[in-house]
This record gives structure tokens, sequence and C-alpha cells, in this order.
């Protein structure tokens, strides 16, 4: 414990964004300059997480590299620390962060500096939600993130970005505003904030339900659920691609991410009796909404839609509260943060050279760009959970550990499973086979550079996780079997209390 | 101590009489003066006057003199201190408004720290006269500022109307203060409490007519409609400074009266403060969507402001007092660097207010825009800003006291407030730009650079807030 390295890894991209600030002058060489500084302390910063990796030691259940010192006086402390649960969420934003640099170095052209800052801070911000071992702490850095992201949207978007950065904005602070409230009475029931803690105390039942519900509300929204969902699709069309791939790829995962932080250990018996809530919802997301995907006709809107699907399975796995559903949320949002950035990445590659998002307006890319159309199918099947690739781990661990639990559960969910087929396959089909017929297209270029270094590592992990997910599931197997174990001592005290009184 | 009887102690005074003294010297100095830079003397020794007053103010012994009316503990000194800060940041904030607008008096700065000094009465007062004393002192040099402006008839129509409503209010305080008197037998608070206990009809009676008179200066739901109308008329930073420093008096003659006067009766006040509190909130985020004035729109986000401190009152507790002072602090450093941009908002050299006027100021000027966006998000109470730290500590106190109803609806109300400190942003930020502003003078970007850096920093070091308002909630339990 040499020194504090979750919070060097967490605040590393704030000192990238004072060294931006730094920079005089709107010409060609400030925009490079910035350019190159977000991506140079974004890279550092990636590599520090991986010290992260190698110094963490996945046989243990426990908090790790804990870092607490005082800060709001009482028992609200700046305490830092990660586990199995974390610790992949960490690396997929570090990770992701250089790609989404580089993926806007030609689509923005201006107020780069502001938007290279923004994208920092935002970094930070996720960063610390994923580290942060106290409740209010927690709070400052989930909420925090929307600032950013609002002027991500508002400034550099599309044509209805304001609409749609003030539904994101509105729709998540409602929701998280409950959550506020929730800490607080958790806060005066167990004398503390310090998750770890609350982790061990045991909250009155009827209690629980009200702070459950209450959690809900917020990750509902961030996840999101079915029904409210609906500033998702909005938000990814307006925002800009970089916005989108961190939209899709980390900051949905909060949400999942808080049911498996506080939701299912803190309030076990609360998460046992609503799950059925959550399976109904979760089958809602997974089958309407991949009915909704079929129809779209813009194809942001509809790999959205599908994200929403996709975290359906997530929320479904996590509730089954068996170690594969667990080990298979995790799995898939992982998974779906790769695969979901890559896709929003490949309507980034087209999007910039047709600006439009029409699927109408495309159509026999194949010959124009094979090695666009190689890439793009990768992430297709990923996204269909073809075997062999990422996506097919998650959904079929979430799938058996449902099973386990709630047969018709799983069977209904498996519908969702041949929708996304049809709705993956056929937008593949509409926009990279057939004839090029439209002259527009006739020219259009294949991927330079630069877009096949973002996308090449994308390829190379969804293959590699397809076939090979030890890594991720072994990294997050001891914290996963500790929560499982706690969940269930939980809830069986609760059932024999219960029994008592009766 | 062998104080002989008839003379009080006056040493926990010295900071008042200091202001006092100041203030009419330098009234003799601004009559027989016959050089050049008049104000700008009156403006730099009122200044000097308030930090002498605010080093004297933590230095001071504690104790209550003058037979009991006024006390000085921590409650007194910390609110004292913030309401010092308001009045000098909104003089420091003067005078190239003062200059261009060629209203120049040295009047000006002299009215100003009489009404300081009415607040630091306010802040001390332990009895009812001592305390119409200090809200009279304040309140007339309050309406004769908004009035300042003789040539002008929205200055003058702001005056009159502050005035004439304030008259009223001072009245049914005063009426209130008299049932009291009459149900009990004292005018001093703990006297007050001794013989309240429980209260009855009467009192009740007697606490509402109080209530009307408190609600009125805060600006809280139903007393509030004089807001908008007077900040919008008044000087600009006149407007600062009467959203900044009195609110801060207010407020703690607020808390002290509630807390000391009636400790056996908070079932009664507990129910109109919830209301109150809840009303504010709502019509501040509510009615500040339709706004096209900045200065109007500042008005409605106070009335929303003072329901959320008043939260942390109705909770009746020590944590919930804690939580008034830091919301005031904070509303206080976020109040006077938006009014810092207000009062940039100068073109073709005349002021614009209207929201739209800001539209694009990123481009014209990002330092600007950009405090300006974070003190907005401040006040819209988002995370990681020094507004979400003052609404965390007033809700945390409702929910120990288990005012769950005022509590979510408060959330909520933020949430609907958060829209239109939203729309300024999305104006700064996302809209074409409009010709820039004239430079910002330096005195404004001083104070714009330190709230700034104080709303966005806090999160970093907050513990010294915290205890000192720990300590002044603990002197009033």
């Amino acid at each position: 414990m040499s020194w504090p390295i979750l919070s060097v890894t967490t605040f590393l991209p704030l000192v990238g964004a004072l060294f931006i600030l730094a920079i005089q002058g709107e010409d060609e060489a400030a925009k490079r300059n910035a350019r190159w500084v977000a991506l140079w302390t974004t890279l550092v910063t990636f590599a520090v997480s991986l010290v992260l990796l190698w110094r963490f030691d996945a046989a243990s259940p426990e908090f790790q590299l804990v870092e607490k010192r005082p800060w709001l006086g009482g028992a609200i402390n700046y305490h830092m620390g990660i586990d199995g649960i974390s610790l992949p969420f960490v690396i997929l934003t570090t990770a992701l962060m250089p790609l989404c640099i580089v993926a806007s170095w030609q689509p923005i052209q201006i107020r780069v500096k502001e938007y290279m800052v923004a994208f920092l801070a935002l970094e930070t911000l996720m960063v610390g939600t994923f580290c942060a071992l106290d409740l209010v702490l927690f709070y400052l850095f989930f909420e925090g993130g929307l600032i950013p992201m609002f002027l991500i949207i508002g400034v550099w978007g599309g044509p209805r970005r304001v609409y749609a950065s003030f539904k994101f904005f509105l729709y998540t602070l409602l929701g998280s505003v409950l959550m506020l409230l929730a800490i607080m009475a958790m806060y005066w029931d167990a004398g503390t904030t310090d998750i770890p803690s609350l982790m061990r105390h045991a909250f009155p039942r009827g209690m629980q339900t009200w702070l459950w519900l209450a959690f809900l509300a917020s990750f509902a929204v961030k996840l999101p659920m079915w029904p409210v969902h609906t500033w998702l699709p909005d938000a990814h069309v307006e925002a800009p691609t970089a916005g989108s791939v961190i939209l899709a790829a980390i900051l949905l995962k909060m949400g999942g991410y808080g049911f498996l932080r506080f939701s299912l250990p803190m309030f076990p018996a609360a998460s046992y009796d609503l799950a059925p809530l959550i399976f109904a919802l979760s089958i809602v997301a997974v089958v309407y909404t991949s009915l909704v995907a079929l129809m779209q006709e813009d194809v942001k809107k509809l790999i959205a839609y599908s994200s929403v699907a996709h975290m359906g399975f997530v929320t479904m796995g996590i509730f089954a509260a068996t170690a594969q559903g667990v080990a298979g949320g995790i799995f898939q949002m992982i998974s779906h943060g790769i695969v979901s950035a890559a896709l929003f990445l490949c309507v980034g590659v087209i999007y910039d050279r047709m600006h439009t998002r029409e699927i109408a307006a495309y159509g026999g890319l194949v010959n124009r760009m094979p090695l666009y159309a190689a890439a793009f199918m990768v992430f297709t099947l990923a996204n269909v959970g073809l075997p062999g690739t990422s996506g097919f781990v998650g959904e079929f661990l979430a799938l058996i550990g449902t099973f386990r639990v709630n047969t018709w559960v799983a069977t209904l969910a498996t519908l969702g499973v041949i929708l996304s087929a049809a709705y993956a396959l056929w937008l593949y089909r509409r926009i990279i086979f057939g004839p090029i017929e439209k002259p527009s297209l006739a020219r259009i270029k294949d991927l330079d550079q630069r877009e096949i270094a973002v996308l090449a590592p994308l390829v190379a992990l969804t293959i590699l996780f397809g076939v090979y997910p030890k890594p991720v599931l072994d990294i997050s197997a001891a914290s996963v079997a500790a929560l499982l174990e706690n969940y269930e001592r939980a809830l069986g005290l609760a059932k024999a209390a219960a029994l008592a009184a009766q | 101590m062998n104080e002989p009887a008839h003379v009080p102690a006056l040493l926990p005074a010295v900071p008042e009489m200091v202001l006092a003294l100041g203030a009419m010297a330098l009234l003799m100095f601004g009559v027989y003066y016959r050089g050049d830079r008049l104000t700008w003397f009156t403006n730099a020794i009122a200044i000097a006057l308030m930090l002498l007053a605010g080093v004297l103010v933590v230095i001071v012994p504690a104790g209550a003199t003058f037979g009991g009316s006024f006390v000085v503990d921590s409650f007194a000194r910390v609110m004292k201190i913030l309401a010092l800060i308001g009045s000098a940041a909104a003089i420091a904030m003067s005078p190239s408004y003062l200059a261009a607008e060629k209203q120049d008096k040295f009047e000006y700065a002299i009215l100003i720290l009489l009404s300081t000094l009415g607040m630091m009465l306010l802040a001390s007062a332990a009895d009812l006269i001592a305390l119409y004393l200090g809200l009279e002192l304040m309140s007339l040099s309050l309406y004769v500022l908004a009035a300042i402006q003789r040539d002008s008839v929205r200055s003058t129509e702001a005056g009159l109307k502050y005035f004439v409503l304030g008259a009223l209010s001072s009245g049914m305080l005063l009426y209130g203060a008299s049932l009291i008197y009459g149900f009990t037998g004292t005018v001093s608070f703990t006297g007050i409490a001794q013989a309240a206990g429980e209260g009855g009809v009467g009192l009740v009676f007697g606490l509402v007519f109080l209530y009307a008179g408190f609600c009125f200066k805060v600006s809280a739901v139903p007393f509030h409609m004089w807001t908008p109308d007077v900040y919008e008329g008044a000087p600009t930073p006149i407007t600062a400074f009467f959203a900044a420093a009195p609110k801060v008096a207010a407020i703690a003659m607020f808390v002290r009266a509630t807390v000391a006067a009636f400790p056996g009766m908070t079932t009664q006040w507990q129910q109109i403060l919830v209301f109150v509190a809840i009303a504010s909130m709502a019509l501040g985020a509510f009615a500040a969507i339709g706004q096209r004035n900045i200065k109007r729109l500042m008005a409605y986000s106070s009335i929303g402001h003072m329901g959320f401190a008043l939260i942390g009152l109705a909770a009746a507790t020590e944590e919930g007092v804690r939580g008034v002072v830091v919301y005031m602090a904070i509303y206080l450093t976020m109040t006077l660097g938006t009014f810092a941009c207000i009062l940039a908002m100068r073109r073709d050299g005349a002021m614009v207010e209207e929201i739209s006027d800001l539209a694009g100021l990123a481009r014209t000027s990002p330092a600007m825009a950009f405090f300006l966006a974070m003190l907005l998000f401040s006040l819209a109470g988002v995370p990681p800003l020094a507004g979400f730290f003052a609404k965390f500590y007033v809700f945390m106190a409702a929910i120990k006291a288990g005012l769950y109803t005022l509590a979510v609806i408060g959330v909520l109300a933020s949430v609907v407030g958060a829209y239109y400190y939203l729309m300024i942003i999305k104006i700064m930020y996302f809209d074409e730009p409009r010709p820039s502003f004239a430079p910002m003078p330096q005195e404004l970007k001083g104070v714009l650079a330190v709230t700034g850096l104080f709303n966005i920093l806090y999160c970093l070091y907050p513990a010294p807030l915290l205890d000192v308002a720990s300590a002044a909630a603990k002197s009033l339990f």
C-alpha cells in the first residue's frame, strides 16, 4: 500500500482536463494539442488501471486497495475500494475512453477543448462511481456524471439535442433524488453510509421494501428498464458517436452495478419479495423493446432499443440470485459494454461519411466496404448472442440462472433471443448486403487507419471473451459467491424471524 | 462578574457599536467632504468597517447583555459573519454599475452599513423588542435602497411597494408579538419558553401573526408577492444585496425566535413550517419556469431556496438548524456569484436583463459562462457542487425527524427547479451567440471567481463549514 492507486486512477483524467484548459487559442494547433493531451491522459489512466488488475487478488471476496480518509465528518468518509464486481467495470471504462477519444478525432471540429474536458471529467466520475465505498460518495459520482453528459449531448448532439439532453437529465435526476432520500434513511437507521458496514447491517423488513423501491427508481431509470427507458433512444440518437458509446457501454451499467452493490446485498428480503416484479419488467423489456427495435428506421434508435432488451437479461439474471444468474448478469454487462460500444462506433463510421442514420439511406455497403462489413458482422452476431461471441456467454448464463428459479420467465426471455436475431440480422442485411443502388454510396470509402485502430481491439475482445470467458468470470467469482452466501443467510434469518413471529 | 446592575456589559456588542459609530461618522464625512471620489472613499471605508466588525465578531466574548436582550453565541457569530460577507460583497460589486448609471451617491454604502447593523442585531436578538428594533433598522434601510434611483419609475415603484407591504408585515409581526406578550407576560425568549409551555389557542394566534412577519422577510409563500417586483425594479447591485445578506439575517431571526421561544410548541409551529416550506419550494419551482427576466427568475429561485432552508427548521432538531446554517452559507455564495454575472450583462452601454441575452455566452466569454453554469448547477443541487451539500443536510434532518412527505415533495420540487436552471445553461451553451457583453469589471470577476471556485471545490474539504454549523446549532439547543 504505497500510493493511493484508486484515487490516482479516478482523478488522473481531471489532471489531463486541467492541462487542456491551460491550452490557449482556438486554432488548429490548439485543437490538435487538446486531442493529444486527452488521448495520452486516457491511455495513461488505462495503463494505471491495468496495475489494478495486477495487484488485485481475485481469490478474495473482500474489498481491496482500500483508501479511507475523513471527509464529511461523522460516519461519512472518503472511502474507496474495489472487489471482483466493480473491477471489471473500472477496466471497461478506462479501456473504452481512449477509443472514444480516437473516434472523436475527425468528427468533432467545434469546441474541441471543451469536448475533451467534458469527456475527461466524465471518466473521473464514472471510475469514481465504481470505486466508491461510501454511499454519499457514490451518489456524488453517480449524479455528477449528469453534468458532462448533459453538455456533451446538448452541445455536440444532433438536431433534437436540446430535447434529448433535458429528457436525459431530468429523468435521471428524478429517479436519483428518491434514492438520495433512501440513503439518508439508511444513514439514520444504520448510523453510517459505509458500504461494507451497510452490507452487514440488517434493515427492518418493512423499511427494506421502501428503500429497495427508492433504489429501484434510480437504477431502473439509469439501466434503463421498461417503462422508464424512453429517454434512452432520444439520448442515443442525438448524442455524438462517442457520447452514445459511453452512454451505452458505461452509464447504463451503473444501474446494474447498483443492483448488485446495494439492492441485493443490503435489502435481501425485499429483493426476494419483489423479484417477480423485476422478472415481469425484464420480460416486457426483452420482448416488447425487441419488437419495437424491429420497427425502427434509424440505426442508432434500433441499437438503443436492443440495449434495453439486453439489459432486461441483466436484471433478470441478477434478481434470479443464483450463481449463474449473477455471473451471467455481470458478464452480459461487460459484453454489452464492448458490443454496443462497437455497434455505435460502426454507426459513427458511416454517419461520418453520409451524415444520415436512416437505414433506408444505406444498402450494399459490402461492395465498397468489405472490412467494415466484416467488423459489423462480428458485432451484429455478438448482439444476437451467437455462440463463439461474448454475447452468447452472458445471455446463456443469465438464462440458466433464471431457469433454476423460474422456468416460465426463462422461457419467455428466450423469445427475446430469437427476436434479437430478427432485428439485428435484418438490420445487417438492409445496410450491408444487396447491390449499391444509391448514387451517394458509390464513392463511399472503407475503414481508414484510425477507424481500424478503434474497431480492431473490440473485434478481438468480442471473440476472445466468446471462446474464453474465464478471465472476467474468474475476477468476479469470489465476490459473487460471497454476495450470494450473504444473501442466502440474510434471507434465511428473515424467514426464520417471520416464522417465529407467527 | 460584579458588573453594576445599571451599566450593561458592552463588550459583546462591540462589533455593532463599531458599525453604528462608523456609519454615523461616515455620514458626517460624506456631508462635509468636498473632494473627488467621495463614493469611492465611502465604499472603501464601509467595507473596511465590515471587515473590522467581522474580526470583532469572532473575538468578542460570548454571553448575554442588555438585560438578556442581546446574546452572542456561536449561532449569532456565524450568521453575523455571513451577513457581513454578503453586505461587503454587495458593496464591492456596485462601483462600476453605479458609475455607469451615474448613480454614485455616498449614502449608498452608509445605508447598506446601517441595514447590516440591523441584521447583526437580529442575529443576536433574544427578546421580541430587540428583534423588532433590528428588523426595522434593517428594513427601513432596505426600503430606501430599493428606491435609491430616484429618477427611475421602476426603482421608486419597487421601493414604495416594498415599503407598503413591509409596513403591513411589520404590523402583523407587532400584533403577534403583543399577543404573545399578553399571554405570557414577558418579551424575552427564555421567559416566553417557560411561560408558554405547551401553548394555548391565544399563543398559537400570536405565533401565526409573528410567523407572517417572518415569512414576509424571508420571502416565503404565502407572503412572497413583493419579491419578484422588488427584485426586478431595484437597481441590480441592490437586488444582489437583497438576495443575500438580509435573507441570512431573516432566517437567523426566524430560527432563533422559533427555537428559543417556542420549544414546547413544536407540533404547532412544525405544521406551519411544513406548509410554508412546501408552498415556497413548489411556487419557486413552477413560477420560475415562465420567467424571461433574469432578476425575476432569481426572485422565484430565492423563494424556492428559502423553502428548502426552512425544511431544516421544520425538522425542529439540532441537525435541522445545522442544515439551515450550512444552507444559508452556501446559498449566500451561489447568489452572490450569480448576481456578479447578472451585473456583468452590459451591452452597448446599457444593462440587459433578459435571459435570452445570455445566448451563446459559452463562446463569447467562456470563463464567465463556465462559472455561471457551475453556479446554476449548484443552485439546482447537482452533486458534486456545493449546492448539493446544502440540500443534503436539510433533507437529512427532515428524514431523521420523520417528515417523509416534506422530504419527498422537496426533492421533487428540486427536480422541477432544475429545469429552469438547465434552461439558462442551455441558452448559454447550446444556442447561437449574441454580440458579446462589455468586458467584465475586475471586482465582479473577483467575486465570481471566488464564489465559483468555492462551489466547485467545496466537496474536497467540506469539514470546516460543517463543524462551524454544528457548533452554531449546538449553541441554540
